[in-house]
């Protein structure tokens, strides 16, 4: 479209002036804009219109008057939250948990994987790699239906209980809360112990083999190879993915304690995504429980973010 | 290699013993279930301690493979998985490759999605918004709104950069449009990207539970997780928190023998895919730990 203003052409003939150039560049990537298009569409409709629906928050919403009608309170969900007694108590919760999981099952895989990795029959760690990725597959209605199979006062533990030690009452697991963090703990690391070995075994390849042969022709022992060598070379990668893990310490497998708890665990393991669902969605306190959520998401982007910039820099000190 | 000395040896059969344990209490659970599962009813409930059946039937299957909601729900899910894994892979693949070309805004878009990773609006204003686009007690509910999985989309977006240029520089010469660019140059040689990701979006629409008992209310149009969960759930008196669900199955509830029969067909399509998922997955997690 010859354009009056223009002096300088490009070699395919096209002109250009500033307002040409834009509207020339549009239609070029028109066919890239169609294709962008059906995803743009479904982040803006299913990811941030939802955060504009974080107004509720602040609102005392209800279905009927909608957004534009419901009533404005400003912070007052926010004091509650404070004060409420339940919410101190899910928070509680949540981070007992994470802890006990950052405890116990963030190592059972670096574990696993330094096991696997002294391993020299390539067929044996494949064999026992292929046992042990599977339940990572499964859904939590299935893991936890396993358990629950096993731990009734009807299952096989107690069946074992009996049979073995003539002890004639079932321990209720289920229902016991001093039971419950340890199971939900077991659980995940029964999932997920395998599936997380990937990363670490990729690190550890990444172990110069110089240095265990040096070693060797020192006399080293396996134990002291992995103890002076394999550890403090995957150590970055464990201070980095610890620190990862960190930053998602309100996070606590939502779909996994939904399944497994009841009236008599309530106590030890509503968590606050829990109790943002049992809040919101059955008691329909729509508005607070939002602004718990809310509270949630703010803190975790914190930390998930300060994690990322400290695990970086971590990494970029850690790597000599 | 040098001479093991006998400490070396020690080491590894300890080593070696403790793998095989882990393997055997990982598997046992399912070895149990299978070989219980093949029991009749009265006999699992008759013996105190049972490993092994004495006779084997099929009793559980049979109930199983008659009960109309289980079956109804097996249905629904392979439509969800089928359906919703091209949903996934259709909107995830155009983006990403769109995202490619340089557009305007490009930079700010892949933020937009990076941001998404680290915040969420949460379980509420999602389902209020699923729930204004009319998708409540539709299918569709557990396609639309989780189309495209974010992380998926920028490593994909990535993969697709990492292709040889010139092979785009020289289609686009011939005077190839970004469409073709993307049909039949891009997909075709992501065939082993495709196939990861694809998997890993049909695993997840398998396993999907929550969704299914949030937006939808009737239980003819359940997945298998949430028809599981009530066989599994239903004998236990206490579990009286179960969300929205009511007992569809009119007997009484279903023995244990059902309830692991029950289990493993859920399980059966992921083991069936389980060598795929196996191959392409570690290099699936590889692509995106090293490049991410």
């Amino acid at each position: 479209m010859p354009n009056a203003s223009a002096t300088l052409t490009k070699p395919i003939g096209k002109p250009v002036g500033r307002s040409g150039k834009i509207r020339a560049k549009l239609w070029r990537d028109r066919y890239a804009y169609l294709l962008v298009i059906p995803g743009a569409l479904f982040f803006l409709v299913y990811k941030y219109v939802p955060m504009l629906g974080l107004v509720i928050a602040f609102q005392n919403y209800s279905p009927f008057l909608g957004f534009a009608r419901s009533e404005w309170v400003g912070l007052d969900h926010f004091r509650t939250l404070f004060e409420e007694p339940e919410v101190v108590r899910v928070m509680w919760n949540t981070l007992v948990l994470s802890f006990l999981q950052i405890v116990f099952a963030f190592p059972a895989p670096i574990l696993l994987a330094l096991m696997l990795n002294e391993v020299r029959s390539q067929l044996y760690k494949r064999i026992i790699q292929s046992i042990v990725y599977l339940p990572h597959f499964l859904s939590w209605v299935i893991v936890v239906g396993i358990f629950m199979i096993f731990l009734r006062a009807e299952g096989l533990i107690n069946s074992f209980l009996e049979v073995a030690f003539g002890r004639e009452v079932p321990i209720d697991f289920l229902t016991t809360p001093a039971f419950f963090r340890p199971i939900l703990v077991l659980q995940v690391v029964w999932k997920e112990v395998g599936w997380g070995t990937i990363i670490f075994l990729a690190a550890l390849a990444g172990v110069s083999q110089e240095l265990y042969e040096a070693a060797i022709v020192d006399g080293a022992s396996r134990w002291r190879q992995i103890w002076h060598i394999t550890l403090p070379g995957i150590r970055s990668t464990i201070v980095i993915l610890l620190i990862l893990r960190l930053g998602n310490v309100l996070d606590s497998g939502f779909e996994q304690i939904f399944l497994m708890l009841n009236a008599f665990t309530m106590d030890v393991g509503n968590v606050l995504d829990t109790y943002v669902y049992y809040k919101g969605i059955q008691q329909s306190d729509y508005s607070f429980a939002t602004a718990v959520g809310l509270f949630k998401g703010a803190i975790g982007l914190v930390l998930v973010v300060g994690a990322n910039r400290l695990a970086k820099r971590f990494g970029e000190e850690g790597v000599y | 290699m040098n001479h093991r000395t006998w400490t070396d040896r020690l080491f590894d059969g300890v080593n070696y013993a403790l793998l095989a344990l882990l393997a055997v209490v990982m598997l046992f659970p399912f070895l149990y279930i299978f070989s219980v599962s093949f029991t009749t009813f009265e006999q699992y409930l008759q013996s105190d301690l049972l490993l092994w059946p004495t006779r084997w039937a099929t009793d559980a299957y049979e109930f199983i493979f008659r009960s109309d909601s289980f079956m109804r729900a097996i249905g629904v899910t392979v439509y969800l998985t089928v359906v919703g894994t091209i949903v996934n892979l259709l909107f995830t693949t155009t983006m990403a490759f769109g995202l490619t070309r340089g557009i305007y805004g490009q930079r700010i878009v892949v933020l937009l999605v990076l941001f998404t990773v680290l915040f969420s609006a949460g379980m509420i204003p999602t389902y209020l918004v699923v729930k204004a686009t009319g998708l409540l007690n539709s299918i569709w509910a557990l396609i639309l709104p989780s189309a495209i999985g974010s992380v998926s989309l920028i490593i994909i977006r990535q993969f697709f950069m990492s292709l040889p240029q010139e092979l785009f520089e020289a289609a686009i010469m011939d005077g190839a449009n970004d469409l073709q660019l993307f049909g039949r140059l891009a997909l075709p040689l992501s065939k082993p990207a495709l196939a990861a990701f694809g998997l890993f979006y049909a695993v997840s629409h398998w396993n999907t539970y929550f969704a299914g008992i949030l937006y939808l209310n009737d239980p003819k149009q359940w997945p298998i997780q949430v028809i599981l969960r009530q066989i599994v759930v239903q004998s236990d008196p206490t579990n009286a928190l179960g969300a929205a669900e009511q007992l569809m199955l009119d007997n009484p509830p279903p023995p244990m023998t059902v309830q692991m029969a029950a289990i493993l067909v859920a399980m059966l399509p992921i083991l069936l895919v389980y060598p795929f998922l196996q191959k392409h997955f570690a290099k699936g997690v590889m692509l995106g730990a090293v490049k991410g």
